[in-house]
């Protein structure tokens, strides 16, 4: 009974101490941002290597989306004969809702993946350490560009898969399914309002916030060998998918 | 080279980035940047139940502008209606603004029947003729209990 107690207050103990070295890595990450914002060059490789590389596959995601969204919207509408509704139907749920959770996670899969392999083997290869002991922050060098690449780029892929989740809508609606195209466009614009769009927009900035936090956080903090970056990765990337879906809920919740 | 090419990369990824954002807030979000395209006339209304902020207003089926807020009079306890009125649009002042209601539950709007008059309506002008929103609960009820009159 004993040791199941201890167990327990050890389990709890480990868990404070982890989500303490999170908010604290977050905070001094910000810190950091403020201060030393870094040079335009790094940030741009971040903004490259997490927004333009994730270009193609958030518009594959997006079109096929769109597409599956005009398709399952068109059965159930036409049950009511108001197939018209489905350009807000489509447009809705990609804006309040799909756009910033579905590139949010794709980012996760292929940019948030990544940088924790790199964070993390940069710390098993002790670079990082090399790095502090010529007396440079490795958060200037590796965190804050990344974290400020992530808040540049993700809205904008947010807003590039809802206008191409909104086309694929389209294709399907109009061309095969043959809705009206004006009251496609029209039903949409008379029912997205710009509230719509501020907590789409606000949700992905969240979410680039929290993509760039865990991965750089597990890979920083990153087990022994190899395969400890192996874990940190696959830990970050399910962390990251994880927290999005339930900050997801209660941002929701709240801008509702 | 290589580091124009980079540039050039994100510089693309950016441009894509902020037409879809200005796509979605400006054409859907209908966020207004440069304001003063309208003018805002108001009506008063027995009742505009299910009239929202928003709402389209229409003449002869073409949108002409939108509801801009709905408030209450304290002294006749009726509905002041505030319509944003396209700027190119003149509405006389006997014109006639009704609620109706697209379909039988679709969303309530407002259109307004033109007039004969010479006077037009400036800023602030008030549309004196309405008619209210019909109360189909209330007419049904009326059906029902016999009471038509």
């Amino acid at each position: 009974m004993s040791i199941l107690v201890d167990k327990l207050g050890a389990l709890t103990l480990r868990l404070l101490r982890e989500m303490g070295r999170m908010l604290t890595f977050l905070l001094y990450s910000i810190y950091m941002i403020a201060r030393h914002p870094g040079k335009p060059v790094h940030v741009l490789r971040q903004v490259h290597f997490i927004g333009a590389k994730s270009f193609f596959v958030i518009f594959l995601t997006a079109s096929f989306t769109g597409m599956v969204l005009g398709l399952q919207g068109y059965y159930t509408l036409a049950k009511f004969g108001s197939e018209g509704l489905l350009g807000s139907a489509v447009a809705l749920s990609l804006i309040r809702e799909l756009g910033p959770v579905l590139s949010a996670l794709m980012v996760t899969g292929r940019a948030g993946s990544a940088i924790t392999a790199e964070i993390g083997i940069k710390k098993i290869t002790e670079q990082i350490d090399a790095l502090e002991a010529m007396a440079l922050d490795p958060f200037k060098y590796l965190v804050s560009p990344k974290i400020f690449g992530a808040l540049i780029a993700v809205p904008l892929l947010c807003a590039i898969f809802d206008v191409v989740g909104i086309y694929g809508g389209y294709i399907v609606g109009v061309k095969l399914l043959g809705v009206n195209p004006g009251a496609y466009f029209h039903e949409m614009e008379k029912s997205v309002e710009w509230k719509d769009v501020y907590s789409g927009i606000v949700k992905s900035i969240s979410f680039g916030l929290i993509i760039a936090w865990v991965c750089c956080y597990k890979g920083y903090y990153a087990g022994h060998g190899a395969e400890g970056v192996s874990r940190a990765t696959t830990s970050a990337v399910v962390m990251a998918s994880v927290v999005i879906l339930i900050w997801d809920y209660f941002l929701t919740s709240v801008l509702l | 080279m290589k580091k124009a090419s980079l540039e050039t990369v994100v510089g693309i990824f950016v441009l894509i980035g902020i037409i879809c954002l200005a796509y979605l807030s400006i054409k859907l979000g209908k966020m207004e940047i440069v304001g003063g395209h309208h003018y805002e006339v108001r009506g008063e209304f027995d009742s505009v139940a299910g009239l929202q902020d928003g709402a389209s207003v229409e003449i002869a089926g073409v949108e002409v502008g939108r509801v801009d807020r709905i408030a209450l009079d304290p002294k006749s306890e009726r509905a002041v209606v505030y319509l944003s009125i396209n700027d190119g649009v003149k509405l006389t002042d006997d014109v006639i603004a009704s609620v109706r209601t697209r379909g039988i539950i679709g969303d309530k709007y407002i259109t307004l029947a033109p007039g004969g008059s010479d006077k037009l309506l400036g800023n602030n002008g008030l549309i004196r003729d309405t008619e209210s929103a019909v109360d189909l609960e209330e007419l049904l009820s009326k059906y029902i209990h016999g009471k038509v009159d």
